[in-house]
C-alpha cells in the first residue's frame, strides 16, 4: 500500500491552500515540489533563496517558525550534503510553506533570513553553532548553545559523538587549592 | 524481685595519670577534645548546596520535602548562596558548558566544604557518554561521596549524608587539616592538570591519541 499522500481524496492538492506558492512558482518556474497532508513544500536553490524569500516574505508569510538543518552524509540517494530547511506559515490565511535548500561543503553558505524575520537570528545562530552554516548578512553570527571557545559543529555527521576531548579540558581543582 | 536504685557510674572511664585523679567534674559536664566536638557540630548542621542540573534533582527535592524530611538529620537548610553552605550536592549531569560555573561555586563556598556526587550522571556521565557531557564531576572537583543509582532513591541520599557524618566525625579537625593530605587527593586524579583549559591537550584526547596509536601499529608493521 502507497502512502502517497497526493492520491488520497482528503489531501488532494485541490484543497491546498498555497496562493503564496502559486506566486512563487509562477515567478520561478520548474521549482522542484511536493505536498504531504495538506501542507507544501518546495526545494529553492541556494542562489535564488534570497530573493524567493523576499517575495515569500511579501507574499504574505509574516511568520518564520523554524530555520533547521539535516547533514545527509553518507546518506542513501542524498545528492547535497545540508539541507537547510525553512518553515513558513502566514497567520492570515494560516498557509504554510516548507521551503528546502541544499547547500554543500567547503563552506557551506546562504544568505540570512534575519532581514525579513528576525526570528532568524537565533535559529540561524543554531544552525551556525551546531553544523557550521554560514549565513551572509547575519548581523550577530556567534554560537548558541555551545561555549564559544569551541572549534567544532558537532552536530555534524562526521563529527565524534565523544567529542574531540574537549568535555576533559578543564582545570582541575583539588582540595588544597579550593 | 528487689529493685535497687541504679548505682551511679561514671560515664568517662577514670585516666590513671595525676591529673585526672585530681579532675571532679560537676553534673551536666562533659570533656571532649576540641575537634570533635567542632565536627559533632559541623555534621549536624549541614548546609546543602542544591546543584541540581537534571532529574536527580528532583529526587533531591523529594528528599528536602516532608516525607523525607532531611531535617531529621540537620540538614534541611538549602541555600542558594555558596558563601551560606559547606555540603555541595550536584545532583545530574554537569555539561561542558556547567563545569566553570561548577568549579566557581566549589571554590566560592567557604571551608569546611564536602561535596557529594548524586547519581550515575554526576559520577561518571552516566549514559550520556557524549562531547558535551563531563564524565564525572570527580576529575574536576573533589569529591566525598557518590551515591549510585539513576536516580538515587532519598534513602540513598540520606544514606550517603549519614555516611558523610560519620566521615565528618572521624576525621574531621576545627582548623580543617584533614583537607591538607595530598595523598589522598592524588588517588582520585585521573586526569593532570592543564595549563590553560582553552587549548586542547593532545594526551588527554582519546581521539587523537586512538589516531596516534593507529599510525604507530601502521608504521610497526611497515
Ligand atoms: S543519574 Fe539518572 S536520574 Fe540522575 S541525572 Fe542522570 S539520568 Fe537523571
Amino acid at each position: 500500500m502507497s502512502v502517497e499522500p497526493e492520491t488520497s481524496p482528503e489531501m488532494s492538492t485541490a484543497e491546498v491552500c498555497d496562493a503564496g506558492y502559486q506566486a512563487l512558482a509562477a515567478a520561478f518556474p520548474g521549482l522542484e515540489t511536493s505536498v504531504f497532508r495538506g501542507q507544501r513544500r518546495v526545494v529553492v536553490p541556494a542562489a535564488s533563496l534570497a530573493e524567493a524569500m523576499r517575495q515569500l516574505h511579501q507574499a504574505g508569510f509574516d511568520l518564520l517558525v523554524d530555520v533547521s538543518c539535516v547533514d545527509y552524509l553518507e546518506y542513501r540517494g542524498a545528492t547535497s550534503r545540508y539541507g537547510l530547511v525553512y518553515l513558513l506559515a502566514n497567520t492570515r490565511t494560516n498557509e504554510r510553506l516548507t521551503v528546502r535548500c541544499f547547500v554543500d561543503d567547503p563552506e557551506p553558505t546562504v544568505p540570512s533570513m534575519v532581514p525579513l524575520w528576525p526570528s532568524a537570528n537565533w535559529l540561524e545562530r543554531e544552525a551556525w553553532d551546531l553544523f557550521g552554516i554560514r549565513f551572509t548578512g547575519h548581523p550577530d553570527l556567534r554560537r548558541l548553545v555551545m561555549p564559544e571557545e569551541f572549534t567544532a559543529h558537532p552536530l555534524r555527521k562526521d563529527y565524534p559523538l565523544q567529542g574531540r576531548g574537549e568535555r576533559h579540558n578543564f582545570p582541575v581543582i583539588s582540595r588544597e587549592q579550593s | 524481685m528487689a529493685i535497687t536504685a541504679p548505682q551511679p557510674q561514671t560515664v568517662f572511664p577514670r585516666q590513671t595519670s595525676s591529673l585526672d585523679a585530681r579532675l571532679e567534674l560537676p553534673e551536666n559536664v562533659v570533656v571532649s577534645r576540641l575537634d570533635e566536638l567542632a565536627s559533632w557540630c559541623r555534621k549536624n548542621s549541614l548546609w546543602p548546596m542544591p546543584f541540581a542540573t537534571a532529574c536527580c534533582g528532583i529526587e533531591l527535592m523529594a528528599t528536602g520535602a516532608a516525607r523525607h524530611d532531611l531535617a531529621r538529620f540537620g540538614a534541611e537548610v538549602f541555600r542558594f548562596s555558596p558563601r551560606q553552605c559547606d555540603l555541595m550536592i550536584v545532583a545530574g549531569r554537569v555539561v561542558m558548558k556547567m563545569l566553570p560555573v561548577l568549579q566557581r561555586i566549589w571554590l566560592q563556598m567557604s571551608e569546611p566544604k564536602w561535596c557529594i556526587s548524586m547519581g550515575a550522571c554526576a559520577s561518571t556521565g552516566g549514559v550520556f557518554d557524549t562531547y558535551a557531557v563531563v564524565q564525572g564531576i570527580d576529575r574536576f572537583i573533589p569529591v566525598d561521596m557518590y551515591v549510585p543509582g539513576c536516580p538515587p532513591r532519598p534513602e540513598q541520599l540520606i544514606q550517603a549524608i549519614i555516611d558523610l557524618q560519620d566521615k565528618i566525625q572521624r576525621e574531621g579537625t576545627i582548623t580543617g587539616r584533614e583537607f591538607d593530605t595530598a595523598a589522598r587527593q592524588l588517588q582520585k586524579r585521573a586526569l593532570t592538570e592543564s595549563g590553560n583549559p582553552l587549548t586542547l591537550d593532545a594526551s588527554r584526547n582519546p581521539v587523537i591519541q586512538r589516531q596516534l596509536a593507529a599510525e604507530r601499529s601502521a608504521a610497526a608493521v611497515r
